[in-house]
């Protein structure tokens, strides 16, 4: 009983005195605003948002890369706050599923509305948009490669672009993201802009 | 030397550690949204099992055993794996940005995840010795690296599946990690095979 007592008295006390220096000799200091956000977040680490944690989450939203409605724990309450400390729009809480399904975009004619001026099908460049003049329009989605060159011709403005559902049928491993930042982006971007210059 | 192999092959098919032994679940299905989250939790749980079962082999030898507490064995467990990976991770933290950008996040997280501890007080209950134990850890993790793997990379395509509305979310994932766990039992025995 006292030895068990005594060697975990003795053995918490080296730990936190380890854990305690560990602290003061390996600080990092991290940007205010991750820490702000962060302190607002629930804290349950759950990875609903999909992130590993409520503090990547928080890395996340600073950089702008992810909404700030994903955190089912935190509720609108925590929508709300994280609204006000950034200083942007209120959002209706998100099944973040969705995010998944940021794919392709089609246009699609809508056809009460087309006048059948073939204004659009002129401006298509991938032939995918069928009509006549005087006839109704219509676009055949699997030849549509979503680039938006019908839109601003359309005189009653009848053209949508609507997003592809993901089936099984055109599901592809997303392609890798490398996190780039800013400055390294330009240093790219300068040698690129040299190179061009020199060879042209 | 084949008894070492053999100790791999089982923890990481036969005695599975998430789809055998149902432990660790929560990471397998909380962080397995999106494959690249899922690696980074799993190259984290493989460093923290590894290092917890090296370390509550020394705790359990030269500590509880020779002081006779072996009864306070859990609560002394906890307390040192937790210790050791926090001080790893403020040292990777400092040291290498780069590493810890990989890890870092994910170690916090699964310091008292029950696999960790399960590890640590599967090794005591097994007998194993120092090498077995870091072995048997190792293999753990790997196990459970595999599994994550393959059921990230599953619920990334499955997220584009046309499932009926009742099971969509986690019943889906669930029903997934099921059929996963019947799978792996068809590796049974194979231990035993290949004695």
């Amino acid at each position: 009983m006292l030895a068990g007592i005594l060697a975990f008295v003795a053995l918490a006390t080296f730990f936190g005195l380890v854990l305690g220096l560990a602290a003061v000799v390996f600080k990092v200091e991290s940007s205010p605003v991750i820490d702000q956000i962060d302190a607002l977040l629930p804290q349950t680490q759950c990875g609903q948002c999909s992130f590993a944690g409520c503090r990547p989450y928080a890395e996340a939203i600073a950089a702008g890369e992810a909404q700030i409605n994903l955190c089912p724990p935190g509720g609108e309450n925590l929508v709300q706050s994280l609204a006000d400390l950034l200083d942007v729009e209120v959002i209706p809480l998100g099944d973040n599923d969705d995010d998944l399904f940021q794919g392709p975009i089609v246009a699609v004619i809508i056809e009460d509305t087309c006048i059948g001026c073939t204004l659009c099908i002129q401006a298509c460049p991938v032939d995918a948009i069928l009509g006549a003049a005087k006839q109704m329009h219509t676009v055949i989605e699997s030849e549509c490669t979503g680039c938006e060159l019908c839109v601003p011709p359309c005189p009653v403005d009848c053209i949508e672009m609507i997003p592809v559902k993901q089936t099984l049928k055109n599901w592809r491993w997303p392609v890798p993201q490398y996190s780039v930042n800013n400055k390294q982006a330009e240093t790219i971007f300068t040698t690129l802009k040299h190179v061009l210059a020199e060879n042209t | 030397m084949s008894e070492y192999f053999l100790l791999l092959i089982s923890t990481i098919f036969v005695n599975n550690f998430v789809l055998v032994k149902f432990l660790g679940l929560c990471p397998f299905m909380g962080s397995s949204r999106k494959l690249e989250v899922a690696t980074g939790m799993a190259l984290a749980t493989t460093f923290v099992l590894t290092l917890s079962s090296a370390s509550s082999y020394l705790v359990n030898h030269y500590i509880l055993l020779p002081l006779e507490i072996e009864y306070l064995r859990t609560i002394a467990f906890i307390l040192v794996i937790a210790a050791v990976v926090n001080f790893t991770e403020m040292m990777v933290h400092k040291t290498s940005p780069m590493l810890y950008q990989v890890l870092g996040m994910f170690l916090p997280l699964i310091t008292t995840n029950c696999a960790v501890l399960g590890v640590a007080l599967l090794n005591v209950q097994t007998d194993y010795g120092f090498f077995e134990s870091i072995l048997f850890g190792f293999g753990a993790a790997i196990g459970f690296s595999l599994v994550m793997i393959l059921f990230a990379s599953i619920r990334e395509r499955l997220a584009a599946a046309d499932v009926p509305d009742i099971f969509q979310g986690a019943p889906i994932g669930l029903i997934t990690a099921g059929l996963m766990s019947i799978a792996f039992l068809g590796f049974t025995g194979l231990d035993k095979g290949l004695n």
